[in-house]
């Protein structure tokens, strides 16, 4: 597994490579906007027929992520299913997948736009949760200090020789994180977009997801060299 | 056999006009089912088409639609309707003619939905349109004929698929239904007369006078082409002197971005201020409407113009036609040139300039196969099904329908003639439910079968999604050029998304034929200000790029093997016995790679001849395998002869890299996660229905509203390897972007002979391809070399490598768990 290290609000994290955050102190793992349930959503409301894989992709990967980390905590950023429908039409081996990797581990579904309520499975759900120095909640809030969220999907582009790389992103500065999204069918906003660049202070970092996780300035234009 | 009315022969004697024998060929013929006409442009080709509807249409008066006319530009069914409107006007003949296109108001369509016009004149797009409504059966009774212009140039797309399909529709409303093919010279007219007959109905062929042979030269100029390059400056002189000498003069470019930078040269040398418009795909609409009507008024001495000019316009008193840039292919260079000439019976009169001195080889060979009537041409597959998806859809849309008489219905289309009922039943499955393996959306299907047996929309309201993504044509994703602080001022044309995003603030390129300087962008709308300097940075905006044709390219080897060129000119042949003295020239029977080094980079020259396709194919299977054997590979651009990889590290033994069997055995797989199949996909499954096009709305946003279809082709190819769509891209990508053929041909022609020169410098035959658009990145351990570098540069720059991340801030990853 492939990870960046960095200290925010005084908790030492690691940006993992799948865009899942490990706080290794407290054996936490927490990844946003799953969107579980999207491609049923989508052929619902639009008749679009997207392959219908996207929910055991994103699942494949998460317990790759936990089982690599061990972790003992686990908090869902919101977002976590498209819509509450969504979550109940989810299959049963999907649902059970769920359940499974519930089991034996500390789970907190925090509330997002998408699923504003419980959806029915197993753990606590939470409008926010705090633990230590840290505030886990889906949107940011104006004046949130060592705040973790989601809801943005950032993503953040590098102008190496003669190559532009975008990928998915974490954003980060003495205020706030805000974490990429973690399910597959995700597009993203960019970090030079009015809303980021106004959320995020001077000096923000964004950490690209990928192979090797990797610490740039925030890209605050569309341009640069 | 119908006579020609008194009123037709008083006309045509009153113009002082004899009626051409293929005319009334065409006219005796007019009961034949299905018809096809060669003829060249000017021969009345048009005239000869709708003769027999206009007979028929002045002799009895008919209630509602009569003619259908397509044409695969919407400029010429607009410029036919004028045509038509005079001899009909003229001879009080009860005929109305309307067009119907994209650009038709709304309220008018409407009304030719309920009160069609006798001739109406449209695409292959709006006639699907028309086919999806309800009230099409209504609308099509009693019509006769249907006449396709540049049948040819459809044959060659997915349009042409579409359209046939629809003819298929209108047959089975319509069965006595007489088609018409109008096609300009084609290398296998039966192959046209096949697509265009219902199938299995024979279609005869009757080839009108085609007018004396061509006169085709190569532009002879005081100085010589540069060694490389593709913008053809040097003879700039030659051809304004050209442009002098003749009334109107065409020019015209392989690619809009070489058409914008000769319209610039070509100003710059104009001194005495010629009048010359430049016209291409990429200009505003606008913009190029006023260069076509100066045009038709005779107003302009010459046009730089690419394809987008290059179908039947009537674009008046045409003189001369030049080429700039090498023909690629014979067939197209001949009827290029024998559609813009629109004097009948007058030789047309053309030059070819090639830009480069490989080009110089080309153009005689090429020049050569005129002379002896070889055109060229590669046999058409079967027809997609990605676009039979699309009908399937258009179908739904017009009522409920039944399976078994739609397998029949799309059976009588040549193209289709071999799909099996079984593969009809996957596309039917696909468009109902998606067609996966795991059966996700019974509840939600596209298409419900009702209770006796019919199939049909599961919400009628779906019927507007489908309609608005009809048509086979794929865009790229453009971005309009304005320039700054006159939003809402007329933008000056469009460049691609990829294109702008490598823009610095600063930079310059050319659109419209001026230099601008790029200021920033705004609401995904580029800003540019006027700027003076002298060298733009260039536009890589696409134009149509063709693959030079099989025949054409072992015309250009065999040329090689002389030992002197005559039939060259000195300087070409001085660059040949160069190339000879510092590396070789390719052989025929066997393969020429050059290793050097350039740019920082090591580049290595693979000269197969195999097409730009297969070049570009060739590029993908050799980088996969070089990205395998450690050799980090950037990425690579291919050429109708060559493929250039550049990457950081220098390849030693090209032997293994080449034996056929390991690259089709790995061919497959090595395609599955490639850049040119994910692109084939996205189209293959837009067509398909399978996601819609981006609107403009939503791009506006800057937020992506869908994700990137790369990531539906990933995720597919996961879960579900064996899903339609993955089969027909596959399908898609081998005949078109892949063209594996090509590299069988020349695996096979090379059968292991490979000459491997390994040189201090890129060689004479080489330097062109270091400035050739179009180059593929290769997404390997390269790129992630390169963005550690970037990325330490920037934290490093920027200071904040020194203030964060505290405590053990490097970034840092190590491989595997």
């Amino acid at each position: 597994m492939n990870y960046h290290d960095f200290r925010f609000a005084g908790a030492a994290l690691r940006a993992l490579g799948s865009g899942a955050l490990w706080w290794p102190d407290e054996d936490l793992l927490c990844v946003s906007d799953l969107h579980f349930g999207k491609s049923e959503r989508v052929a619902r409301r639009s008749g679009q027929h997207l392959p219908p894989y996207e929910t055991r992709d994103t699942l494949l990967r998460l317990s790759a992520d936990l089982e690599a980390t061990r972790a003992r905590r686990v908090i869902c950023l919101g977002d976590s299913f498209d819509d509450l429908t969504a979550a109940t039409s989810l299959t049963e081996e999907e649902q059970l997948w769920i359940a499974t990797l519930q089991a034996g581990r500390e789970w907190v579904w925090i509330e997002g736009n998408h699923d504003p309520g419980p959806q029915g499975f197993g753990g606590t759900h939470l409008a926010e949760f705090v633990t230590g120095p840290l505030t886990f909640r889906h949107i940011a809030a104006p004046h949130g200090t060592g705040e973790v969220s989601g809801h943005y999907h950032p993503k953040a582009h590098v102008q190496t020789r003669g190559r532009r790389v975008t990928r998915p992103a974490f954003l980060c500065d003495a205020q706030r994180l805000i974490l990429p999204a973690y399910g597959t069918y995700t597009g993203g906003l960019r970090s030079y977009s009015d809303t980021l660049c106004r959320l995020m202070q001077p000096g923000a970092l964004a950490i690209l997801t990928g192979p090797v996780p990797t610490c740039v300035p925030m890209p605050r234009q569309e341009m640069t060299r | 056999m119908q006579a020609l009315p008194p009123a037709f022969t008083d006309w045509f004697a009153s113009k002082g006009w004899t009626v051409h024998p293929h005319q009334s060929e065409m006219l005796k013929r007019a009961d034949d089912p299905a018809l096809l006409l060669i003829a060249p442009t000017g021969g009345g080709k048009t005239l000869a088409g709708f003769l027999p509807t206009l007979v028929d249409l002045a002799n009895l008066p008919h209630e509602g639609l009569h003619t259908l006319y397509i044409s695969p530009l919407k400029a010429l069914a607009a410029d036919i309707k004028r045509n038509l409107t005079t001899p009909v006007t003229e001879m009080g003949l009860p005929v109305r003619i309307e067009d119907r296109t994209g650009d038709t108001p709304a309220s008018r369509k409407k009304r030719q939905r309920a009160d069609p016009p006798h001739i109406l004149l449209t695409t292959p797009e709006s006639l699907a349109l028309l086919t999806s409504y309800e009230d099409a059966p209504r609308m099509f009774r009693g019509l006769k004929r249907v006449v396709v212009d540049e049948i040819h140039a459809l044959a060659e797309s997915k349009r042409g698929d579409q359209l046939m399909l629809a003819l298929g529709r209108l047959q089975r409303l319509c069965p006595d239904l007489r088609r018409v093919g109008l096609s300009a010279t084609v290398e296998d007219p039966q192959a046209i007369a096949r697509m265009l007959a219902k199938h299995p109905d024979l279609c005869a062929v009757l080839l009108a006078d085609p007018g004396p042979a061509p006169d085709i030269t190569m532009l002879t100029t005081k100085e010589a082409p540069p060694w490389s390059g593709g913008n053809a400056a040097y003879s700039i002189p030659a051809v304004l002197e050209q442009i002098r000498a003749h009334n109107t003069t065409l020019v015209f470019h392989n690619t809009r971005a070489q058409a914008e930078i000769f319209f610039h040269n070509l100003w710059l040398a104009n001194e005495e201020g010629l009048p010359i418009g430049i016209h291409h795909g990429s200009l505003d609409r606008q913009q190029r409407e006023r260069v076509e009507a100066a045009m038709v008024r005779g107003e302009l001495r010459a046009i730089v113009c690419t394809g987008s000019l290059d179908l039947g316009i009537d674009w008046g008193d045409v003189d001369l036609v030049i080429q700039i840039g090498a023909p690629k292919n014979v067939k197209r260079l001949v009827q290029r040139i024998g559609r813009a000439n629109h004097r009948y019976n007058a030789p047309s009169k053309a030059l070819l300039v090639p830009a480069n001195r490989f080009e110089v080889v080309e153009c005689v060979a090429a020049l050569d196969a005129v002379r002896e009537g070889a055109l060229d041409g590669e046999p058409k597959g079967r027809g997609p099904r990605d676009v039979l998806c699309q009908h399937i859809l258009i179908t739904a849309c017009a009522g409920p329908f039944d399976a078994t008489a739609l397998y029949v219905e799309v059976s009588t289309v040549g193209a289709y003639k071999d799909l099996s009922r079984a593969e009809f039943d996957a596309c039917l499955d696909f468009c109902a439910t998606g067609g996966y393996a795991l059966r996700a959306y019974d509840q939600w299907q596209r298409l419900m079968q009702t209770a006796d047996g019919l199939w049909q929309l599961r919400d009628p309201r779906s019927a507007q999604k489908i309609r608005m993504n009809i048509g086979t044509i794929q865009d790229t994703d453009t971005l309009k050029v304005r320039l700054q602080r006159s939003r809402g001022g007329k933008p000056l044309g469009e460049v691609e998304e990829g294109f702008a995003a490598t823009l610095s603030p600063g930079d310059t390129f050319l659109i419209g034929g001026q230099i601008v300087r790029y200021e920033g962008l705004r609401e995904m709308t580029v800003e540019v200000s006027r700027n003076a300097a002298k060298k733009p940075k260039v536009a890589t905006f696409l134009g149509t790029k063709f693959a030079t044709s099989t025949q054409l390219s072992a015309r250009v080897v065999a040329m090689f093997q002389q030992e002197t060129w005559p039939g060259l000119p000195a300087h070409t042949a001085a660059w040949l016995s160069l190339q000879r003295e510092v590396s070789q020239l390719p052989r025929p029977g066997r393969l020429l790679i050059e290793s050097f080094p350039h740019d920082g980079r090591e580049q290595t020259a693979i000269y197969g001849f195999a097409g730009r396709n297969g070049q570009q194919t060739l590029g993908l299977l050799l980088t996969k395998r070089m990205e395998e054997l450690g050799l980090n590979p950037l990425g690579f651009v291919a050429t109708d002869y060559a493929t250039l990889i550049w990457g950081l590290d220098r390849l030693t033994d090209p032997a293994p890299l080449f034996e056929l069997d390991a690259l089709r055995e790995g061919l497959d797989t090595w395609l599955a996660g490639n850049a040119v199949m994910k692109r084939t996909f996205r189209a293959s499954a837009t067509i398909a229905g399978l996601i819609q096009r981006n609107t403009p709305q939503a791009r506006k946003t800057g937020r992506q509203a869908t994700f990137s279809s790369d990531i539906l082709y990933d995720t597919l190819l996961k879960y579900d390897p064996d899903h339609l769509l993955l089969d027909i891209t596959r399908e898609e990508a081998l005949r078109g972007l892949v063209d594996f053929g090509r590299i069988e041909e020349m695996a096979e022609r090379v059968a292991g002979r490979i000459d491997h020169k390994i040189l201090t410098r890129v060689s004479p035959l080489a330097a062109p391809m270091l400035l050739e658009m179009g180059r593929v990145p290769v997404k390997g351990a390269a790129e992630e070399r390169l963005l550690a570098e970037e990325a330490a540069r920037l934290m490093q720059t920027s200071g904040l490598a020194m203030l964060t991340p505290p405590p053990s801030d490097k970034p840092k990853w190590r491989v595997g768990y």
